[in-house]
């Protein structure tokens, strides 16, 4: 869990920085964006509680590599939620990868660099196709991603048959199965664990450049970024293609974990978006910090797993998972809610109506957004 | 506030209290007012009561020990017919006569199809168009019609109504989406006159002229259950990784299973997975870590592939497993050497409902309900399916018994889907 | 295009826009269907296309109402697989039981949007994950309760799904009566421009002295019956109850999208009913076509989401430019970009 602890110390500088560490370090847990880290740490006890051998460092570097993808889906969906925006074709494009992968690598290695061009090629495009359709056609994202996520799933169905062709060539699935072996320790380091912390390092880095802040900005007040003369429909069409794109590496990742089949990345929308959600990131865009993003996928995952430790029968997960969902956003909406009283004496009530006009436009964006 | 909030709240049981009404009122005396107009053309309705009365009392107990009983003896019955072409064969039973449709010339068939949604469906429509290609060559079928329902009860009723009204059909065939759902409407389907040809999943009417399917999903149950409890021990535990609720073809074939693990002192912890193989790979692995597993079960073979990975990524010894006649788990069950079965759900049934409309207009006798056959893959029979079915994508059945059709090996190579 | 282009200067409502899609729908399916040898004014035909609208029309009814409060519901499709079994459960068959059948399967739907209301109006949690979250909830009850199928509607309570007055089926006037019902709370009901006003602009709403969130639970309790009533209508058409009824349907998504071809704007606040039955009709009529025409089922989804997304780019592009000027500020659509937004700019 090195990238959370890093989150954690990193996300203390930021909002605030009078106080002592330890003061500053209580406030950023108790915004959403840092309860997060809590809530992982916490379904963490509860699961070595429940299978002490999870603990070890092995199974926990494994546990990171197989929640890559979810993890780096989340950080992309995070870019365009964070704008105001939302992705629906994510799923789309994890299976239309997947299948890509299946069935134009094939066998042959020396494919692997051509096609995965490709994919990311492809991957961007539907990235664009979204960004332009939402700023330059004025459609809701939610419809337009809805329409790309029919679209694309049904021509990816159609022009494969069903998709089925099989698996591309072992040495392009070790991109998602496989690792660095024999690390003294922790035994293995999975690679889909270091493609999550570069993507980490990088979605930092991204955010705290003017691109990041503006995004917040644009998520926070359109208005305010219209005026000062930054290209909204630019920004935003970035953010779109940072999410196709995270959803193409998820699928290189579960390419190689799970293998080709038409229903890998079935749903992985809705997942990433609670991932999201459960991070503290507000839907409406303007809030919330892309490492929680990232951490609330692990919490998610770490969910699942404590479902599965503790033996909750079979179909019952879906309502536990519903009810902690629900529980986990309302306690981070109550945080936003009290964290921004301390700011702004205004009498609103923030959360299920993220954006209240009343700030002044040049507000600049929340400082814990990274 | 408190008030004011419970004033609102008031309001809106009023407002909601207006809804009900709208439809207490009118589906409660609209129709029994114009229920005895009516009467006469809803002929399809009769006499369904009674059915649906006695259905109503199986739901609690899901097992059907009468069904489970029939269908384990069918597993050991003798089939008519010539075994190379098992799409034809049929336990003896009772015969339905079809003189009454016997007649020349091309026919038009309406085909209401559940979905092509999964590899299974999509393989037999390939094979079943394969088929129709032959069929329209021999001047046996003019057209076939179809519409798609995509795996809504809803649509297909609506499909049927639709076939009924407009479709100049002389003759239908149906891949119901859901059993009870589907009843009324191939009831109605019935009273058309029409031969009506019911396949892969069943309804509660025996009016079809025939209903073709394989043996069933607790015939299923057992072949896997049996074997896994031949091969493992008393208290060794048996992960079962079902694709999701509610279906009734998928809850028969886990209900038998569970009986028999229960029976032999078999752990079994079950789990739903939407056949999805990240999800089949998250849940073993957790498994996995909680203790060791001797067994796998599925309900369907997508995925079989991601399953046995997660005891090769866990670097855990192979479990005993039972997948599907889906090539991608023959051929990881080939390279591993794992003790399987591949149980079958005989894809070949998408060739016989067309060759038994061709039969009716011949008017020759069909079985009322053709029982086809439904026998496992054994190791000892992998290598010569897996030959036989080299070059097939992963997601093809190996069982789909479309060897002597035309367009073999290319349209299902390339799944060519129409 | 033409008609769109020589219409628009004389004040066409977003309405206005939709129906003239549908017309454009309906000639097109005519011709289509021509084409194929079928006559697309048959009264199976007819028949058939009002059929699908009815289900979806319930669902896309509430559906509104919530969009229009500015929240979504994601849990539709649960609430009418449960609905449907509650109702076939209950009256097993029996005729008398339809009415305690009725009120048990609406009432339990209204208490799942009252959970629904309370958890985004109170606890603050955005629709999106509320419902997402009741979805599962519901997912694991039906799942764990309900292993296929079960109970059984009397012949009686069949004729609604069953009933044709002329080529009408019952169950579409049913749906046009509660869609009467509703236009008459948003127009002449205090709450219903409540509605209209918080889903518009909570804050703005809040400082005019309106309370924000009786509209919001109501629009969700509303929904959930209107979802239930689809359920309801659902154990008509299939003569039992079943678990999956709902989600066979993709109810959630597309009484989404039918809102949104609808013409109401998904941030909340503008629209109308008339318009989503707009919406649920070019569905029906779309669908109709494509099955006539045999498309290939993959085929029909990509039709789909590329209709969604031209027609909704239709009006957007529409309301971007005739927006009166007294929105540009205030009308900041939370989760979608603002077709507001300084219109002129693209």
């Amino acid at each position: 869990m090195t990238t959370a602890d890093a989150t954690t110390t990193r996300g203390a500088t930021l909002p605030m920085s009078e106080g002592g560490t330890a003061a500053r370090l209580g406030r950023t847990l108790r915004t959403p964006g840092g309860a997060v880290f809590v809530l992982v740490a916490v379904l963490l006890v509860g699961v070595v509680a429940a299978n002490p051998s999870f603990g070890e460092p092995g199974s926990l570097i494994r546990f990171i590599g197989r929640t890559a993808p979810i993890a780096i889906a989340a950080m992309g969906q995070y870019f365009v939620i964070v704008s105001g925006e939302f992705d629906l074709s994510m799923g789309s494009v994890v299976t239309m990868q997947v299948v890509i992968a299946g069935n134009f690598i094939g066998q042959d290695e020396s494919r692997i660099l051509p096609v995965m061009l490709l994919m990311l090629v492809l991957g961007a495009l539907v990235g664009v196709v979204n960004g332009l359709a939402t700023t330059m056609l004025k459609v809701p994202s939610f419809i337009v991603t809805l329409g790309t996520m029919l679209a694309l799933s049904g021509l990816v169905l159609y022009l494969t048959g069903g998709a089925a062709t099989g698996n591309p060539v072992d040495s392009f699935r070790q991109i998602g199965r496989g690792g660095i072996e024999g690390v003294p320790v922790l035994d293995v380091i999975p690679y889909p664990a270091i493609i999550l912390l570069v993507l980490a390092v990088a979605a930092v880095w991204l955010m705290r450049r003017p691109f990041g802040r503006t995004l917040v900005a644009v998520g926070d007040n359109p208005q305010a970024v219209h005026l000062s003369g930054s290209a909204t429909w630019w920004l935003k069409t970035r953010a779109f293609v940072l999410s196709s794109l995270a959803a193409t590496v998820a699928g290189i990742i579960l390419v190689g974990y799970a293998g080709v089949h038409p229903s890998v990345g079935q749903g992985y929308e809705f997942t990433a978006i609670t991932a999201v959600v459960v991070g503290g990131v507000v839907l409406g865009g303007g809030r919330g910090w892309v490492l929680s993003a990232a951490a609330g996928a692990f919490a998610l995952e770490l969910l699942f797993t404590l479902l599965n430790f503790v033996g909750v029968a079979s179909t019952w997960r879906d309502t536990v998972q519903g009810v902690i969902i629900i529980v986990a956003v309302a306690i981070g909406a109550r945080a936003w809610q009290g964290g921004r009283r301390r700011r702004n004496t205004e009498p609103t009530t923030p959360g299920a109506e993220p954006r209240h006009t009343g700030s002044a436009p040049t507000t600049p964006p929340d400082p814990g957004t990274t | 506030m408190r008030r004011t909030t419970i004033g609102r709240s008031v309001a809106a049981l009023s407002a909601l209290a207006m809804l009900a009404a709208c439809s207490t009122d009118e589906s409660l005396d609209e129709p029994a007012t114009e229920s005895a107009a009516e009467g006469a053309d809803e002929g399809a309705e009769e006499g369904e009561g009674s059915d649906d009365g006695a259905e109503a009392g199986s739901d609690d107990e899901w097992f059907d020990q009468s069904e489970y009983d029939e269908q384990d003896e069918q597993r050991s019955a003798t089939f008519e017919g010539d075994p190379e072409q098992p799409y034809l064969q049929y336990i003896d039973g009772e015969m339905t006569d079809t003189s009454e449709f016997a007649s020349d010339g091309a026919k038009k068939v309406c085909f209401s199809n559940a979905s092509i949604d999964n590899p299974w469906r999509q393989t037999g429509w390939i094979t079943m168009n394969q088929q129709l290609q032959v069929l329209q060559d021999d001047g046996v079928i003019s057209e076939m019609e179809t519409r798609d329902a995509q795996a809504d009860d809803n649509t297909q009723i609506a499909d049927i109504d639709y076939f009924i009204s407009e479709g100049n059909c002389d003759a239908f065939v149906i891949s119901p989406n859901s059993t009870a759902a589907l009843t009324p409407a191939v009831e109605r389907a019935c009273d058309t006159g029409l031969p009506v040809v019911v396949f892969d999943r069943g309804v509660e009417t025996d009016c079809p002229t025939t209903f073709i399917h394989p043996i069933g999903g607790y015939a299923w149950g057992i072949d896997t259950a049996e074997f896994l409890v031949e091969n493992l021990e008393e208290g060794d535990k048996v992960v079962a990784l079902r694709i999701l609720p509610g279906v009734d073809v998928l809850e028969h074939r886990w209900a038998a299973a569970e009986r028999i693990f229960e029976e032999n002192g078999i752990e079994a912890v079950d789990f739903f997975t939407g056949a999805d193989p990240t999800e089949i790979k998250n849940f073993i692995s957790d498994e996995l870590a909680t203790g060791e597993i001797q067994g796998v079960w599925m309900d369907a073979g997508d995925g079989a592939v991601a399953a046995i990975e997660a005891f090769e990524d866990a670097g855990q010894d192979y479990p005993v497993m039972t997948g599907e006649d889906e090539m991608s788990f023959l051929r990881k069950w080939d390279d591993t050497g794992l003790t399987g079965l591949a149980p079958v759900y005989s894809n070949f049934q998408w060739r016989t409902p067309l060759l038994a409309v061709e039969q009716i207009f011949a008017g020759e006798e069909v079985p009322t309900e053709w029982v086809l056959p439904q026998v496992p893959i054994t190791e000892d029979e992998r290598a010569d399916f897996l030959e036989a079915n080299d070059g097939m994508p992963d997601g093809h059945y190996a069982k789909f018994g479309g060897e002597d059709l035309p367009g073999y090996p290319d349209v299902w190579q390339e799944r060519v889907i129409p | 295009m033409n008609a769109l282009a020589r219409l628009r200067p004389t004040q066409l409502t977003s309405t206005g826009i939709v129906y003239l899609v549908l017309v454009l729908v309906l000639v097109l399916g005519a011709v289509i269907t021509a084409a194929s040898g079928r006559n697309f004014f048959s009264g199976g035909n007819i028949s058939a296309i009002l059929t699908g609208t009815s289900i979806l029309g319930f669902i896309a009814i509430g559906q509104t109402l919530v969009i229009l409060a500015g929240s979504l519901d994601l849990s539709v499709p649960y609430v009418a697989s449960l609905a449907s079994l509650l109702g076939g459960v209950t009256m097993a068959g029996q005729t008398g039981n339809i009415p305690l059948a009725v009120v048990t399967a609406l009432g339990v739907a209204a208490l799942i949007g009252l959970v629904n209301g309370l958890v985004v109006a109170y606890l603050h949690v955005h629709g999106f994950i509320a419902t997402l979250g009741m979805g599962l909830i519901l997912a694991g009850y039906l799942g764990t309760t309900y292993k296929g199928s079960a109970g059984s509607a009397p012949r009686d309570f069949r004729l609604i799904g069953a009933l044709n007055i002329g080529p009408v089926p019952l169950s579409t006037i049913i749906m046009l009566g509660c869609a009467v019902l509703v236009i008459l709370l948003l127009r002449r009901t205090r709450i219903g421009h409540h509605l209209y006003a918080v889903g518009g602009n909570k804050d703005v709403a809040r400082l005019s002295g309106v309370r924000t969130q009786p509209p919001v639970v109501l629009a969700h309790v509303l929904c959930s019956v209107l979802a239930g009533m689809a359920g309801l209508l659902l154990l008509a058409r299939l003569s039992v109850g079943s678990p999956t009824i709902g989600t066979q349907g993709g109810y959630d998504l597309m009484s989404i999208a039918a809102v949104v071809l609808g013409g109401t704007v998904l941030a909340g606040g503008k629209g109308n009913i008339l318009g989503t039955l707009g919406g649920v009709a070019i569905f029906a009529v779309m669908d109709n076509v494509m099955s006539v025409m045999q498309l290939n089922a993959f085929l029909q989804d990509v039709v789909r989401g590329l209709v969604i997304v031209i027609a909704v780019a239709v009006y957007a592009r529409r309301n971007a430019d005739l927006r009166p000027a007294r929105f540009e500020r205030s009308g900041a659509a939370r989760h979608t970009p603002a077709p507001t937004t300084a219109g002129g700019a693209a």
